[in-house]
């Protein structure tokens, strides 16, 4: 699904990604660890199509298509998605209208019918209880006075709702209680399948215990200095970062 | 320069042969006086610093109304609200449309008339307020409309009277062979604790030059609520100045909508005289520019007694090459204890060659009082733009839902609905490719 092969990046000539190389079939969950500063966000960023990084060297396939060229949008049409780790407030724009536009635009683009109104709110209701959304939050502009937990929350609703093929989480779980922790990982857990993929940023093994990951990596300098299986983030926890380097 | 006056002096010669002498003639004939001896203002004046008129100055129009201008009802029907009952006062090029208009069946006390039937017909109330609040000194706009005032709304409603149903004035330009320039003339009288609704609504049809140089004059006695509502949607080659002059007794309320889209060359000055106490006004406004259009909003309120209020808050969105003003002054006289004063413009930048000048000022004369001015100056946040990107939102889009959310927040302030949903559909309609934004929205 997703080829990462050798990618170098900089912003404003600072240098970020030096050489990263991931592959992420279908059905896989990958965990991303490391250090601050090692490349976990600019990573998931670039996968989004943020502005502002240039890549250097590499390249990056998503269904054997160069995933770079594409605007963020298309990006979000065929099935990527990322879970932003400080969600933005946009004051006068509505959640729940900016999520139908969202989700019809993605199923107009798989040549599936769009959802009315009343289907639209169906789904809705239904998601609403895994995540344990309040509705009132709903009916708001866009995170506009959400609390931490509620954004992240907001988060994983969005992303139940436009059911992604590749789904990226930055770190979701920073700055949540164990209570939203848990909500969070049944919503991702709710939509692990076969066809699916996630990449889970995270700083601590902590997620993991809910998120089952096939595969840990750590990141550090840009690249991927080791790779295991779910072994690999307790061991991580037990003896920290410093340990691999 | 010259030439121009002597053509603005052949015309109101003409028009003192057109109209029987009354007892507005004198006044008009020192209006003009006044104006062919201050000319046009230029840019060294303070008050036009930013705004120069030459468009206006350089240019020779025709002054008086042609009456028999027709308009076929499509043409209206664009212009008028459509699913909202008006009281409707309709003016073609300037002149009185009897058959588009609807202020039959008015109860006996309440007037509601053109002002040209006024100006005949109605000189013992007319008198005491016509040019009071805006007077041939005010300044050279408003002394040429008083010399060559041909019609308007003469709204006088008296004590304890609820007009429900907004009356509506509107003013269509339509393309003529001459360029040509109207000079409207309100006057709205509210009695004690009275209410009413008035839109002023100025369009055109099409991409005609000409120019409109309005007046408007309120009077709020004590207790009574006026909401204006004034939409500038004039053709892109037209230049609009205009002067809305409030006089407010105690516990009035006045609330001011401004939403100026149109118009090449516009000014929009708001006087506001808080003269009693309890008196407040809300001034809420929106100018949209995009091209070379250039739209100028100027407000003074002067705070006379304690215990007044005044609420500003304006909005621009500029694109393009074009340039917006805001320069709203506030001025709260030394017997004014415990008012309240704010005062707000943000703008929007939408390109690299758009500009905005903004000058809140305050003058303050007494020592207790609540104060707070501020304007800022910005674009589109690129953390919003990509995250509404990353949910499959286009860049268009996404560019104009955060431009009409920025400009939203000023129509938020309308509590009537019809209104409010006409003026989205109006912004909406002035965002490049917008047809998508209504998913959003």
């Amino acid at each position: 699904m997703l080829d990462i092969k050798d990618l170098y990046t900089s912003v404003e000539d600072k240098k970020i990604l030096e050489g990263l190389t991931l592959s992420v079939k279908a059905g896989e969950v990958h965990a991303l660890m490391g250090p601050n500063g090692s490349g976990k966000s600019t990573l998931a960023n670039i996968l989004a199509g943020k502005d502002g990084y240039q890549v250097t060297q590499g390249s990056v396939l998503y269904e054997d298509k160069n995933l770079l060229e594409l605007s963020p949008e298309e990006r979000a049409r065929k099935g990527v998605f990322l879970a932003f780790q400080y969600p933005v407030e946009i004051p006068g724009v509505n959640n729940i209208y900016l999520l139908k536009a969202g989700l019809n635009a993605i199923r107009k683009h798989k040549g599936e019918p769009e959802l009315d109104a009343m289907e639209f709110m169906d789904l809705v209701k239904e998601k609403m209880k895994l995540v344990q959304m309040n509705e009132d939050l709903l009916s708001r502009s866009v995170n506009e006075g959400f609390s931490g937990g509620e954004k992240k929350r907001n988060e994983v609703f969005q992303m139940t709702i436009l059911e992604p093929k590749l789904a990226i989480l930055d770190e979701t779980d920073s700055g949540l209680d164990i209570d939203a922790l848990k909500i969070v990982a049944d919503g991702v857990n709710s939509l692990r399948n076969k066809d699916r993929a996630f990449i889970v940023v995270t700083h601590y093994q902590r997620l993991l215990n809910y998120i089952k990951p096939d595969y840990v990596h750590v990141l550090g300098k840009g690249k991927i200095i080791k790779s295991g299986g779910p072994e690999l983030a307790i061991e991580l926890e037990e003896k920290g970062y410093d340990w691999i380097n | 320069m010259e030439d121009i006056i002597k053509n603005y002096s052949a015309d109101f010669t003409q028009l003192q042969n057109i109209e029987k002498n009354n007892w507005f003639t004198k006044q008009r004939q020192l209006a003009f006086n006044i104006f062919q001896e201050s000319g046009f203002p230029n840019t060294k004046n303070e008050d036009w610093k930013y705004t120069d008129v030459k468009p206006i100055s350089r240019n020779i129009f025709s002054n008086i109304t042609e009456s028999n201008v027709a308009i076929n009802d499509d043409e209206l029907d664009a212009t008028l609200f459509k699913n909202l009952e008006c009281i409707n006062l309709v003016f073609i090029n300037g002149a009185y449309s009897e058959k588009y208009s609807n202020i039959k069946n008015i109860s006996d006390k309440t007037v509601i008339k053109n002002m040209a039937n006024a100006l005949v017909n109605d000189e013992s109330s007319l008198k005491k307020h016509m040019t009071q609040y805006a007077s041939a000194d005010s300044g050279p706009f408003e002394a040429l409309n008083i010399a060559f005032i041909q019609d308007g709304a003469y709204i006088n409603i008296p004590a304890n009277t609820n007009i429900e149903k907004p009356i509506n004035i509107t003013y269509i330009s339509k393309g003529n062979s001459n360029k040509f320039a109207t000079h409207p003339r309100n006057l709205i009288l509210l009695g004690e604790n009275s209410n009413a609704t008035v839109i002023e609504n100025y369009v055109s049809n099409g991409e005609t030059n000409y120019f409109t140089n309005s007046v408007t004059e309120t009077v709020l006695l004590q207790g009574s609520s006026l909401i204006h509502y004034k939409i500038q949607q004039e053709s892109s080659n037209a230049f609009h100045i205009a002067n809305l002059n409030t006089s407010q007794s105690k516990d009035s309320r006045f609330e001011s909508h401004s939403i100026s889209v149109g118009g090449a060359l516009v000014r929009n000055n708001i006087n506001a005289s808080l003269n009693e106490e309890g008196a407040e006004i809300i001034m809420n406004g929106l100018y949209m520019t995009e091209n070379a259009q250039h739209i100028d909003n100027h407000t003074r309120v002067d705070h006379l007694k304690p215990h007044t209020h005044s609420h500003q808050n304006y909005r621009g969105v500029l694109n393009g090459k074009s340039r917006g003003v805001f320069n709203g002054k506030v001025v709260v006289h030394p017997q004014a204890q415990k008012i309240e004063a704010y005062q707000n413009n943000a703008n929007l930048l939408l390109s690299d060659d758009s500009e905005i000048d903004t000058k809140p000022e305050l003058e303050i004369y007494a020592d207790d009082v609540k104060c707070t001015h501020g304007a800022t100056v910005g674009q589109l946040d690129d953390n919003m733009l990509f995250y509404l990107r990353s949910r499959a939102v286009d860049e268009q889009t996404a560019k104009n839902l955060l431009t009409y959310a920025f400009a939203n927040e000023v129509i938020n302030n309308i509590s009537f609905k019809p209104i409010k949903n006409k003026l989205e559909h109006l912004i909406i309609s002035r965002l490049p490719n917008s047809s998508l934004l209504r998913e959003y929205v």
